[in-house]
């Protein structure tokens, strides 16, 4: 287990931000899965004491805050109606309630578990992340980054008008997800992230396929996303299964 | 470094060390409800109530919760008792290890949710693991107590 030496919880993004150039310190989010890991942390970085537990809505996106927890996100009345309940779906499988309680977007989402169906939700809509010194950067680029020293301050999430379905395959309720995929179409263009490869979430954009020809699009994009094996799932029941998610996020979209 | 915050209604003051968690603090309280049953962050028997919301304290710092408001078992007697009640009537008690985390998100459950369906009950309680005396009978007993709880509102 993580041992701790020092714990600070910072009155500002800028002291987070120095604190965090250290590479013995560490920034916590929920703390459900850093306190499993081993190693030595010198200094825990606290950001609980910033207000970033926010959700905001205005007309054109959703800012939500990097301490704002899943059961926050799998709670917002706003996110449910303009995703059409996609956000709490992407949630609602993980662990438990008392687990959502504690577990940030934040912490989801820097993370960049293979295992996230967080990351994989938002990396089919049009989500941007929020670097206290990087700025604002498609959530797509960020994913491919080397885990560097900046903050995570929030995520922004576009109403760009694209519908978004979400969808896991788990073996057993409230496991890590053996494959899990959202699919977003935006009139021409379709978006098609798939994670639990067991890898982070990787995104396809193509063109949209006519409804008949869903079942051949949705085959041939999970042969091109890269898969793997591990003790819950071999890599080609991960493409076979990817492939059906796809098929049927297409249908559940144009069925309406 | 110390910390201090409201157990069960009753202001505490701790000494503890960066890396404490809340749930070792908490038993060196005396409150012997929460336990450890899995250490990998899932199973449910060590929830309190922080804030009004069920938690997990094997995964809550100690130091975060300065100033806040931690209820365990302990503090929640009565409502404990009164839903233990139906556990027995359905013969729902068995070695009772992961009851106190169990009753504490049904507790939880009771607050947040107004009129709880049957899957609804099912998706709020499903954290919370190891329930060897059955599913059924414990399910038949939420229902029941929610739909007292219901009544006597």
């Amino acid at each position: 287990m993580i041992t701790i030496n020092n714990y600070v919880k910072v009155s500002s993004l800028q002291e987070a931000y120095e604190l965090n150039q250290k590479r013995t310190n560490r920034v916590l989010g929920g703390m459900m899965w850093l306190r499993l890991g081993a190693g030595r942390v010198q200094t825990a970085i606290d950001l609980s004491g910033l207000g970033l537990d926010y959700i905001e809505e205005d007309e054109e996106e959703f800012r939500i805050g990097a301490m704002c927890t899943l059961r926050e996100l799998e709670l917002h009345e706003g996110l449910a109606r303009y995703f059409d309940g996609a956000v709490k779906e992407s949630v609602r499988h993980i662990v438990g309630v008392q687990f959502r309680n504690g577990a940030t977007v934040g912490g989801s989402i820097f993370g960049r578990f293979g295992f996230s169906d967080v990351l994989t939700c938002f990396l089919a809509m049009d989500a941007y992340v929020e670097l206290f010194r990087g700025g604002i950067i498609p959530l797509k680029e960020f994913i491919q980054m080397k885990r560097d020293n900046d903050i995570l301050v929030s995520i922004h999430v576009k109403k760009d008008q694209r519908k978004v379905v979400y969808m896991s395959e788990r073996a057993a309720a409230t496991d890590f997800p053996l494959v899990a995929c959202a699919v977003a179409i935006k009139g021409e263009k379709i978006f098609c992230s798939v994670g639990a490869r067991p890898m982070k979430a990787i995104l396809l954009e193509d063109v949209c396929p006519k409804k008949e020809e869903a079942g051949d699009f949705a085959r041939k994009s999970a042969k091109a996303v890269p898969f793997g094996s591990n003790m819950r799932a071999g890599e080609a029941y991960r493409r076979q299964i990817a492939g059906v998610l796809i098929r049927r996020g297409i249908e559940k979209i144009m069925e309406g | 470094m110390e910390v201090k915050f409201n157990l069960n209604g009753k202001p505490v003051a701790a000494e503890i060390k960066a890396d404490t968690l809340l749930y070792d603090l908490l038993r060196e309280e005396g409150c012997y409800s929460v336990k450890c049953g899995c250490e990998t962050t899932n199973c449910g028997l060590c929830t309190v109530m922080l804030d009004g919301k069920p938690s997990l304290s094997c995964s809550i710092l100690a130091a975060r919760v300065e100033g806040r408001e931690v209820f365990t078992l302990e503090g929640l007697q009565k409502e404990a008792e009164e839903f233990g009640e139906f556990l027995a009537a359905e013969g729902a008690e068995q070695c009772g290890f992961c009851s106190p985390g169990f009753i504490m998100n049904v507790l939880a459950m009771a607050r947040e949710l107004d009129e709880p369906d049957m899957e609804e009950i099912k998706e709020y309680l499903s954290g919370n693991l190891c329930r060897c005396s059955g599913y059924m009978g414990q399910m038949r007993a939420v229902e029941k107590y929610i739909k007292t709880k219901r009544e006597d509102r």
